[in-house]
């Protein structure tokens, strides 16, 4: 079983608490109105899903509570690192 | 008891499992309140409830039959003696906070013994190990296929907290885990 750390909890917990919650970092449009239909899909509907290090929203569901984003690398699954709603993508440099 | 319309029945009356390691009890009922509140209310709350609300997730305080479980940064659950009206003590508070009644939403569970520990461990994915999950700790989490709100009460004492309707299960679930804890 993975640990994830929520950084509400400030601690490691098994990952059965958790629900992934899609691309993290996803600014809504303040204009969806006068937006064109490929402009809108694109915002609702087109992800990037890369293969390697993704950006991604988690939440607590079974804890906490609380929506944090994770940066975690798609091939091997690991999290490399977790933070709060609203903070920047951290700089991830040197991690293995 | 005049005005009286409805009759509350206990979901786990009467049941009981008391095993060599550990033993498995209904707790008496309680009132209980959902509290939502930013950080700004907490000094005016508390003061109301004569009772430190607990600011970091995962603890606990407890003065006299009244404890409050803090399980998120802006969430806690308070739990009294039954009949006690929390959300009215709350009631001239002016900063701003959210109360829900739970009282008969949720079912609390006692857990005692030596096999205790090991009993929950059978459906709880978390470390519970003493210095991991310290006397009154307590958290939102898993028991089995049910959410469950767990404290710590005593080295060798837990408190479940489910809700009502998954109370048969979360019993059940504690009883058979209770036959033949790993300790
Ligand atoms: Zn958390």
């Amino acid at each position: 079983m993975l640990l994830i750390r929520c950084p509400y909890c400030e601690k490691d917990l098994p990952e059965v608490e958790f629900r992934h919650a899609g691309e993290a970092h996803l600014v809504r449009p303040s204009n969806i109105t006068e937006m064109s239909d490929a402009e809108f899909e694109g915002y609702f509907f087109i992800r990037q899903n890369p293969k390697g290090i993704v950006f991604e929203r988690w939440r607590h569901v079974h804890g906490c509570g609380r929506f944090f984003n994770a940066a975690r690398d798609s091939v091997s699954d690991k999290f490399l690192t977790t933070y709060k709603a609203g903070e920047p993508k951290p700089v991830l440099g040197d991690r293995e | 008891m005049a005005n009286q319309i409805a009759l509350r029945r206990p979901v786990l009356d009467g049941l009981s499992v008391q095993r060599q390691w550990v033993s498995v009890k209904p707790a008496a009922p309680a009132s209980r309140i959902a509290l939502r509140a930013p950080a700004e209310s907490l000094s005016q709350l508390s003061a109301s409830l004569s009772l430190t609300l607990p600011s970091k997730v995962r603890a606990s305080a407890t003065s006299g039959t009244r404890t409050a479980l803090c399980l998120g940064p802006d969430e806690w659950l308070i739990i009294d003696a039954d009949g006690v009206d929390i959300a009215g003590e709350m009631a001239g508070v002016e900063a701003f906070y959210s109360a829900v009644d739970v009282s008969h939403r949720n079912v609390g569970i006692i857990v005692a013994g030596e096999g205790a520990q090991a009993a929950i461990s059978a459906g709880c994915p978390q470390d519970l190990a003493l210095r991991e999950f310290p006397v009154r700790a307590c958290c939102r989490t898993i028991l089995g296929k049910s959410e469950i709100v767990l404290q710590r009460t005593g080295d060798q004492e837990f408190r479940v907290e489910c809700w009502r309707s998954f109370a048969d299960y979360v019993f059940t679930f504690l009883q058979e885990a209770s036959r033949d804890p790993l300790i």
